[in-house]
């Protein structure tokens, strides 16, 4: 297996962008990472989304998207695993390249979620949930995790409090992330107050409807010559699934896909939990970031609310969590997110990621999940 | 110089509470009225409809107004819930006031703007001097469909203005209209409640709409916000009108007297219509007042008006708009309300 570079990173600004179509969003962001890149012609691409054929009525988006961008006749793949269609997308790219199969793939993730109504857009979110178990029985996302929510709290005293604190740490990050659709802070308080979803998770527990991309090229690193910027390579890749309905699991406060994955990349990367520098999580809703965090192994079972109260997550904390502002903050187009993420930590990991900018950061970690946790994609990722 | 002669308002005694509708759906009614800065909204009776509160808004302006009614060359409704899909709301309104024979007469719909759009078409008929007097009517019994959202602003209410040259209360100093093809809320024929696109319908099309115009009559009549005493916007909710005011440059205190939606809701084409009748009764001669309003679909036409002395002879022969909105009112519970929009029907 080669080693593998991330050459090029591309993002534009994400939220509500009605003047623009789902190809016009890809291409401007995918332009980015390749103008990044320096490149101009790629072997190969993955494109992360969720339900493009839900939310704006277009599939067979991967050919779409290779000719807008001017690649066509390339080998194209749209890659489908829920909210962790984009991390699959860099995990199948990754591999591609770290086989020899190709050399330059392209990966990309987007969702234009905005072209429906708010109602339309839960039940296309609501189909990456069991539909027999769960869906038709009117469960949403929101009330799934208000479940996991709930049980947490029960079973080791995370408080409501603590979940707001999550959600006040990543708009603090956002705030000073100029792309991210809600770049502002708020307070527990207002955590608090707003408006109920599904108790106990109120609207500011929940991460937003979004349209928007992200790209990354990616190159055997033993190839790249251009020495212009700090090295970022993936250097650990994971992938697990689980059952996607939650009423499956022995305990839904754990994230067995979350775990599994992580333990993967971990080995493949000869790291642990204790190396990581800083790290991106799949906060769709405040409870997944807490969950996550354990699953991960970055606190015992039980601790996450208390992480983030002691302010270990922080971005001057031990461990910085969602610097970019988190799906919470940035926003979550959801076939976009696994990509962003990555995004996040090579601008980080190269010290170019501004105000926000987490000190001596050498190695990242992006955890990107599907439905409840029925998927989940970890990559590690280390500068030279 | 052209400008209204004589103006009148109307709304119905009505009224229901935001809580009372949120009870029913389960909705939390301290974010809606935090919000959107909603209390309650005005609710037609069974026996009112957007032609009746025409008649009763141009009896008001009628009686400022030293004119015969015969004199009106023409009268224009504009409604999104004229009760006949086929059948002019106008005929009957003119009939009623004793303008008919001899008068044109017509119905406007653009959504929430159908009000300002026949003062427009009336205002500039005076101004080419194809008639002496013209009437122009806002008037809806707006439709929210239950539990939606609009639910808890869809209201009713007319305001009626007689342009013309002599005995003008407020002059027209200029206008401008503004307009896209944009759909952030539409109702097909045979459908019976609207539709919107949600978030959609807030910066690409109430905001984009308002300060294209708002900003386009005041480059064209060279002003700035501190030359106006009051302004009036299209009032959707209680929150936009302040927001796009300040957006513009405009002070809280220039845009209250006309804000009228947290006690009366929206009433669509009658909407900043009936804050311009509320402005006009607090006036005093030389005010100059900016009204701007907004019709989704979607587009803004835009007044200047400056008041003259002749304001004080007018104002307390008709109803105030704030009395009208303030006194009398009656109570509603969900069911009584959900009769009287039809919402439920008695078996035949």
């Amino acid at each position: 297996m080669r080693e593998v570079a991330i050459i090029g990173v591309g993002m534009t600004k994400w939220g509500e962008l009605w003047e623009k179509s789902l190809r016009d969003i890809y291409v401007e962001t995918a332009l980015l990472a390749l103008e990044d890149a320096g490149i101009d012609k790629v072997d190969s691409m993955y494109v992360g989304s969720m339900s493009s054929g839900l939310f704006v009525g277009q599939e067979h988006i991967a050919s779409l998207l290779a000719d807008y961008l001017g690649q066509a006749n390339i080998p194209s793949s749209r890659i489908e695993s829920a909210c962790a269609s984009g991390g699959l997308a860099l995990r199948l790219g990754y591999l591609e390249v770290a086989s020899g199969v190709s050399d330059v793939v392209l990966v990309g993730g987007i969702e234009k979620m905005t072209d429906v109504s708010g109602h339309e857009a839960t039940y296309a979110l609501g189909t990456a949930a069991d539909q027999e178990y769960e869906g038709y029985h009117g469960m949403t996302f929101p009330g799934l995790y208000a479940l996991i929510a709930r049980a947490h709290m029960e079973k080791y005293g995370t408080t409501r409090e603590q979940l707001a604190m999550v959600a006040v740490k990543n708009h603090h990050n956002g705030s000073k992330n100029p792309l991210a659709q809600f770049p502002f802070q708020i307070t527990v308080d207002s955590v608090l107050n707003s408006v109920m979803v599904a108790d106990p998770l109120r609207i500011l527990d929940c991460s937003p409807i979004t349209d928007g991309a992200a790209a990354v090229v990616l190159y055997p690193a033993e190839m790249v010559k251009k020495k212009d910027k700090p090295m970022v390579k993936i250097t650990g890749s994971g992938h697990a699934t689980d059952t996607i309905a939650l009423s499956s699991r022995k305990d839904i406060t754990w994230l067995e896909a979350v775990y599994k994955a992580a333990k993967q990349a971990y080995k493949e990367a000869n790291k642990g939990p204790k190396d990581i520098d800083i790290i991106e999580v799949h906060d769709c809703f405040t409870i997944a970031e807490i969950c996550v965090l354990e699953a991960l192994g970055i606190v015992e079972k039980g601790k996450g609310g208390d992480a983030v109260e002691e302010g270990m997550t922080s971005l001057k904390g031990k461990i910085p969590v969602n610097a970019s502002g988190g799906l919470k903050a940035k926003g979550h187009p959801v076939g976009a997110t696994g990509v962003a993420q990555v995004v996040e930590i090579v601008k980080q990991l190269q010290g170019n990621a501004g105000e926000r900018q987490v000190k001596k950061a050498r190695v990242g970690l992006a955890q990107n999940m599907g439905g409840s946790g029925g998927s989940s994609v970890v990559h590690i990722f280390e500068r030279e | 110089m052209e400008g209204i002669v004589g103006y009148g308002a109307c709304i119905p005694r009505n009224r229901i509470k935001v809580e009372e509708i949120a009870k029913v759906w389960g909705a939390d009614a301290p974010s809606y009225k935090r919000g959107l800065m909603l209390e309650e909204k005005s609710v037609p009776s069974p026996d009112q409809d957007t032609i009746t509160m025409s008649v009763e808004a141009t009896k008001n302006a009628l009686k400022r107004a030293p004119i015969d009614p015969k004199e009106i060359g023409a009268v224009y409704v504009g409604s999104e819930s004229h009760p006949y899909a086929v059948k002019p709301s106008g005929t009957v309104l003119a009939e009623a006031i004793g303008a008919t024979p001899e008068v044109h007469t017509a119905d406007f719909e653009f959504a929430c703007k159908a009000g300002t759009e026949g003062m427009y078409v009336a205002l500039n008929l005076v101004k080419a001097g194809e008639i002496k007097y013209g009437l122009a009517v806002g008037a809806d019994t707006s439709q929210g469909a239950p539990g939606d959202a609009l639910e808890y602003s869809a209201a009713a209410g007319a305001a009626a203005f007689i342009f013309g040259k002599e005995n003008v209360v407020a002059e027209a100093v200029d206008t401008y209209s503004y307009m896209t093809d944009t759909p952030d809320f539409w109702r097909r024929e045979y459908q019976y409640y609207p539709q919107h696109g949600g978030r959609f319908t807030g910066d690409p099309a109430y905001f984009k709409h308002i300060i294209g115009a708002g900003k386009g009559i005041m480059e064209k009549a060279g002003m700035k916000p501190s030359d106006f005493n009051y302004v009036i916007f299209h009032q959707p909710n209680g929150k936009f009108p302040f927001r796009v005011g300040k957006m513009l440059g405009f002070e809280k205190k220039q845009i209250e007297p006309g804000w009228l939606v947290s006690k009366l809701g929206n009433t669509y084409s009658g909407s900043s219509p009936l804050g311009l009748t509320a402005t006009l009764d607090i006036s005093e001669p030389g005010d100059k007042i900016l009204i701007v309003s907004y019709g989704s679909g979607a587009g803004s036409d835009a007044f200047i008006f400056e008041v003259t002395d002749r304001i004080k002879e007018v104002k307390d022969l008709a109803p105030r708009t704030r009395e009208l909105l303030d006194k009398n009112r009656n109570y509603l519970e969900y069911g009584e309300y959900a009769k009287f929009r039809q919402k439920i029907k008695k078996a035949d």
